[in-house]
């Protein structure tokens, strides 16, 4: 599983990288921006999909293998 | 618009009123009502507006830039100014004083945004975690030591505002005439032209003078900051500084405050979620924003930038329509069981700090400004509750939070 940004329908609200830290951080403007290339590590499923079901902008795909 | 004391609406379809005080005290059976009668409901009152009650509705405005503006975001009309008074200011300052970027529409919008957005990073915010909690502990110890104290007045007012005055490099003893400030702007002002237009006044009066005394001596605060700051290779304009100083001492205090003072009249009320909480330190993050969900504070408006029906409302230009972001986030459309609050629900695109290019530039501020109020108030008082017999009072309009909160600590 990868997680991804869609950089268009980004906000910035930041529910991503306060909800899942570890897939997810804040560039410096406060916009979020994936950990490494995205791959969820497993076990951090359940992170991935909480951080999508959280974001007000639809910002976050969920891209299953 | 009108001071006297407005009569109780006999429609909430057609004829609202947000400043009502029962509505303030208890919105949300109003606003199941009117989700399934009449999702954008209407009022002359104070200067006329629209209501859109829904989640998709209020989200589809506050993306919609085309047909709306930010040039008017408080939720009755401005109060005209006294002859000559305003336009001697803009002579002084080379342009008007707004509140960018909240007030910006695109392509301002961006560049003004961009400005301050840095400085509202995670990265940013962090720093000022550690003032937070020290400050909590002082003000929570003091209340418990009493055995009962103001929840609201004694500690959920005294937090944000000592936070924003040490980003805005102004004294803490500034506290005090800071939340008079800003009351006056956002809460009695809402409903007292006159009130709202000499807060606003005194807070650019101080602001001006900060921005002054900052191009002299340089500090490390955001006022600094902004002047060091270069759109385009030209600096900013003065009016431009202080408009945005007025922004953040207006937004991020009176906002943030509700916010915290509306977690702990949940807490105090529900038990069961208080010692969970408790137990289940863990679950924070989520309860966070359950609460801000639940309890969302700010209703933001914009005017109608050209004609445009909205489920089949038909809006004009220069109308008013309020962004009530707190009715969408109890949409049951969107929410399973909307009006419980359930600490760790998992799936939650609440839209407390609004939606679109106007997401609350501050959200990670008042996120972490409120965990951390939460966290502290729990550490030294897990077991609080409302004191009997003492009023529990609510504002509301802009921003809904309890003003008096008596509780009684063990």
């Amino acid at each position: 599983m990868k997680v991804r940004v869609i950089d268009e329908k980004c906000q910035g609200h930041g529910r991503c990288y306060a909800l899942a830290p570890e897939l997810f951080e804040s560039d410096d403007l406060g916009n979020a921006v994936v950990c490494g290339d995205g791959t969820v590590a497993p076990g951090q499923e359940d992170d991935a999909r909480l951080a999508a079901d959280n974001c007000p902008e639809f910002a976050i795909e969920i891209l299953e293998s | 618009m009108t001071t006297t004391e407005p009569t109780t609406p006999t429609s909430w379809a057609d004829d609202y009123d947000i400043f009502d005080k029962g509505y303030v005290a208890d919105p949300f059976p109003i606003w199941d009502d009117l989700r399934g009668s009449c999702p954008i409901s209407h009022t002359e009152r104070w200067g006329g507006s629209w209501l859109p009650t829904r989640y998709e509705d209020v989200s589809a405005i506050a993306h919609d830039t085309v047909h709306f503006s930010s040039k008017e975001v408080l939720v009755t009309p401005a109060p005209v100014p006294e002859d000559g008074q305003e336009q001697e200011m803009i002579i002084q300052l080379g342009g008007e004083v707004a509140a960018p970027p909240i007030t910006s529409d695109p392509p301002e919008h961006q560049w003004a945004r961009r400005l301050i957005l840095p400085m509202f990073a995670p990265r940013a915010v962090e720093k000022y975690e550690p003032i937070t909690r020290e400050l909590c502990r002082e003000l929570v110890a003091e209340l418990v030591a009493a055995g009962k104290g103001d929840a609201a007045v004694g500690y959920s007012q005294q937090i944000p505002v000592r936070i924003i005055a040490k980003m805005l490099g102004i004294p803490e003893t500034m506290s005090e005439t800071f939340t008079q400030w800003v009351r006056g702007a956002l809460e009695l002002g809402a409903t007292d032209p006159e009130i709202r237009q000499e807060s606003f006044k005194e807070i650019v009066t101080y602001l001006f003078e900060e921005v002054t005394k900052r191009k002299e001596h340089p500090g490390d605060d955001i006022l600094s900051e902004l002047l060091a700051a270069e759109v385009d290779g030209a600096p900013v304009p003065d009016f431009h500084v202080i408009g945005t100083g007025v922004l953040i001492l207006v937004a991020g205090i009176d906002t943030t405050w509700s916010a915290i003072g509306s977690a702990l009249w949940h807490l105090a009320t529900h038990p069961e979620d208080r010692r969970r909480l408790v137990a289940e330190p863990e679950i924070m993050p989520l309860a966070v924003e359950e609460l801000l969900r639940a309890y969302s504070p700010v209703t933001m408006a914009r005017l109608v930038k050209e004609d445009v029906e909205v489920q089949g409302c038909p809006m004009r230009e220069g109308d008013r329509v309020l962004l009530n972001f707190p009715a969408a986030n109890r949409d049951p459309e969107v929410f399973e069981r909307p009006d419980e609050v359930i600490l760790d629900r998992a799936k939650n695109r609440h839209i407390a700090f609004g939606a679109g290019i106007h997401r609350c530039a501050g959200s990670n501020l008042a996120r972490m400004e409120l965990r951390v109020a939460i966290e502290e108030f729990l550490a030294a008082a897990p077991e609080f509750s409302l004191e009997e017999g003492a009023e529990v009072t609510w504002a509301g309009g802009q921003v809904r939070g309890p003003r008096c909160l008596p509780v009684v600590f063990g």
